[in-house]
């Protein structure tokens, strides 16, 4: 516990190393030079040099997100700290386990408005799972510790440590090693035995079940991913997945029936809407997910696995809640289940199955193809069917792309796929792929982007050259923002106000000015051959893919409307008579 | 064209103990919970209450629906230095007191009158001068209320409220 003297700093790194810490992504500045100071000539902990501290998050996020192991970011006092609050804020939403480090003034300036003075934790108290301000050097040690344990326990989350400038360099004596026991967090990870039993009770008298699935099972790791296929096999019940929880369990599976909610599949959102029982396993009915409330599957017994309390009958009552980590619980029920199911005849969903299948013939994600023009899901598909066989991640932005990409990308394993979810950040993709670039330096990384988006963070193309990292960005041009312009059509009377991206840049001559390499395809006929040159190429490519301007994403769940009142893709030839058009209200949030 | 949604449960009101660590924050932490969140807050007390120091414990007055009450006992406990929770209002018969301080400026004939009323409600009289008299009264937020009611008509000034302490009945602790 004592023995030679560090300085803050140098107590901050070596806890870090202790951790298993290997890569940060920071920004130098004032209030944290002794760090830098003492990054400095050492090689247990790489140092990614970010352009923007958002993206220092981000990129912190895809690393996590891709490994399962927690992201940690370096940013100074004041404007350091600002600016990576939209990063620690999706980190939140998104229940992703980062490690944020930000210098603060020296201690007895604080209160002071001092040059990059701001009340970090103050500001961050909203967006972290827990922060902390340090006030002694001899605590210092412990409390990165024990941030690292509350960023990666029970649902995991950012966590902010605030140092003054002062405690870096103070010394102290004090180190902590290894795992270190809470005060007061300690979740529960295994779920009530009773509970469980309850559950399988339920799942074996239901006549439609389905598994509703969502980022939880990805954060619970692999093994969760394994007894989710385990179960939902054995089982023979369909599965839908959140947009968070694609990829774990594997999309070429006959019993997947594609993402729900908003923009999900019609067969998956009618069997939500008609189940009888829903088993949601680490999801937590968000807003877009469920459509209106009062008509959310309305006549289903649902039982909800989460590690949060908080989540459970927060916006859906559910009749059998079990608190505890997705890994354990599945365990226990695959247990109890195959014990139950001995002592009763084998389950049948014969008519269930039927049913869904009808839905499924509606071929909802079926779009009008084009000689002319590139429409984007026909990029998507070929995006896909060209990566299929590789060591592929993928990470997006936000709007239409990143819808397009849930329904047309097909996920087979679990931490392959980034997006900002919950916060729904644009300018995430792009430093989210660099963080997954850094963990996975052979693999095939694309970020799919939007022309709009993508100038969210676009600065981190200087990071990702000069750390040669050969991330791809697939950029589905349509000169607007996307998702903003589709609801203008549908609901504000066709008026763009403000949502056309003019004055773009030439994507190409940027890619070239950093030292890329850019690739423009506006054919339908040239797309393959772009796919290919992109992933042939060694180093960093901006492929311009210019698409169809005014495709909307289809099929879609208006804001305030139920599941089975979806909009269809409008299917010129095949006549509108199956368009359902929604007379309900919607709400632009 | 936009669609809003109503909650039909009653309101209710309930008493929460939060044991705490009595941590920099971590008063920031649960009221921003309350805010943050658009909970209501009635009466809020806070004190370390072991004797080294180490624990606090916060009594919370809060008015929701149960489904509301509900998510407000989740989400306090899943912050981090939050210990435990408990809806005392739930777990059946407890004790709530609060402790007023009242000053009022009497004219002749009302210096009566406040007198009886303060004998009236077991208040003391912890500061007197020549025309004004400092009360210092404790009880349910009901006794407070009606005591600060009833001085209004003898020459009230101002009141200070402490807000609810509250224990279950019996000897089971928290």
């Amino acid at each position: 516990m004592s023995g030679k003297e560090f300085s803050g700093a140098e107590i901050i790194i070596n806890s870090l190393v202790d951790l298993g810490v290997e890569v940060i992504f920071g920004y130098p500045g004032g209030a944290v030079l002794p760090l830098y100071d003492a990054l400095y000539g050492q090689d247990k902990i790489r140092h990614i040099l970010v352009r923007h501290e958002q993206a220092a998050v981000h990129a912190a996020e895809g690393y996590a997100r891709s490994t399962g192991k927690p992201g940690v970011v370096l940013v100074t006092s004041g404007p350091g700290a600002t600016n990576a609050v939209t990063g620690l804020t999706d980190a939140m939403l998104d229940s992703i386990p980062v490690i944020c480090l930000t210098g603060q003034v020296p201690s007895h300036l604080i209160g002071s408005d001092a040059f990059q003075e701001a009340d970090t934790v103050g500001i961050t108290r909203h967006c972290t799972k827990h922060n902390y301000l340090v006030r002694d050097v001899d605590q210092l040690s412990r409390i990165v510790h024990e941030a690292y344990y509350v960023a990666t326990s029970g649902r995991p989350g950012p966590v902010v440590i605030d140092i003054p400038k002062d405690i870096q360099i103070f010394t102290s004596s004090i180190s902590h090693s290894g795992a270190i026991k809470h005060r007061s967090y300690q979740p529960e990870v295994k779920g009530d035995i009773d509970s469980i039993r309850q559950a399988v009770s339920l799942m074996v008298g239901a006549k439609k079940p389905i598994f509703y699935t969502g980022g939880g099972v990805i954060n619970s790791g692999p093994a969760a991913a394994q007894l989710l296929r385990e179960i939902v096999q054995l089982t023979g019940a369909p599965i839908t997945s959140t947009l968070m929880g694609l990829g774990a369990y594997p999309a070429s599976d006959r019993q997947f029936l594609g993402m729900l909610g908003m923009h999900g599949t019609y067969e998956a959102n009618h069997a939500m809407h008609d189940c009888d029982v829903m088993i949601c396993v680490g999801a937590r009915f968000d807003d877009r997910v469920t459509g209106r409330l009062e008509a959310f599957s309305p006549n289903s017994r649902k039982i909800h696995i989460d590690i949060d309390r908080s989540s459970i009958n927060k916006t859906v009552r559910v009749d059998v809640p079990i608190v505890g980590d997705v890994a354990h619980v599945l365990e226990d029920m695959l247990k109890i289940w195959k014990a139950t199911i001995l002592e009763n005849a084998s389950q049948s969903y014969d008519d269930w199955w039927a049913q869904i299948e009808g839905w499924r013939e509606r071929d909802c994600l079926k779009y009008r193809t084009s000689d002319d023009v590139i429409m984007p899901q026909y990029a998507l598909e070929r995006l896909q069917e060209l990566t299929k066989d590789k060591d592929v991640y993928f990470t997006t932005e936000v709007g239409q792309h990143q819808m397009w990409a849930a329904q047309f990308l097909k996920f087979e394993d679990p931490n392959r796929w980034m997006t900002s979810g919950g916060l729904g950040t644009m300018g995430y993709g792009f430093p989210a792929a660099i963080g997954v670039q850094i963990a996975h330096p052979d693999a095939l990384v694309i970020d799919v982007a939007g022309e709009a988006s993508i100038q969210m963070n676009i600065q981190e193309l200087g990071t990702a050259i000069q750390y040669g990292l050969p991330v791809k960005i697939f950029i589905l041009n349509n000169e607007y923002m996307g998702m903003v312009r589709q609801w203008q059509e549908l609901n504000h009377g066709g008026r763009y106000s403000q949502s056309y991206s003019d004055s773009l840049p030439d994507f190409i001559a940027l890619a070239k000015s950093y030292g890329g390499h850019g690739i423009l395809v506006d054919k339908p006929a040239d797309v393959d051959a772009a796919i290919k040159e992109m992933i042939e190429t060694k180093g960093l490519v901006i492929v311009d893919c210019r698409v169809e301007k005014l495709a909307n994403c289809f099929p879609m769940v208006p804001s305030g409307a139920a599941h089975n009142e979806m909009i269809l893709p409008d299917d010129d030839e095949a006549g509108n008579e199956n368009k359902q058009e929604f007379k309900g209200g919607a709400a632009l949030v | 064209m936009y669609h809003t949604h109503k909650e039909i449960e009653l309101a209710e009101r309930h008493t929460l103990s939060i044991i705490v660590d009595n941590e920099a924050g971590v008063l920031a932490r649960v009221i921003g919970l309350f805010s943050g969140r658009g909970y209501n807050i009635e009466h809020l007390t806070v004190a370390p209450v072991d004797l080294s120091g180490k624990e606090s414990r916060i009594t919370v007055v809060t008015v929701g629906t149960p489904h509301v009450i509900e998510q407000i006992k989740a989400q306090l406990d899943r912050l981090v230095p939050v210990h435990r929770v408990a809806d005392l209002t739930e777990s059946g018969p407890h004790v709530e007191r609060e402790l007023a301080l009242i000053k009022v400026h009497c004219n002749n004939g009302e210096q009566q009158a406040a007198l009886r009323i303060a004998e009236a409600f077991r208040a003391k009289t912890v500061d007197s001068s020549f025309d004004s008299y400092i009360f210092e009264v404790t009880g349910k937020t009901e006794k407070i209320r009606a005591f600060i009611k009833l001085m209004e008509d003898a020459g009230l000034v101002e009141a200070v409220r402490t807000g609810v302490a509250a224990l279950t009945r019996g000897s089971e602790g928290l």
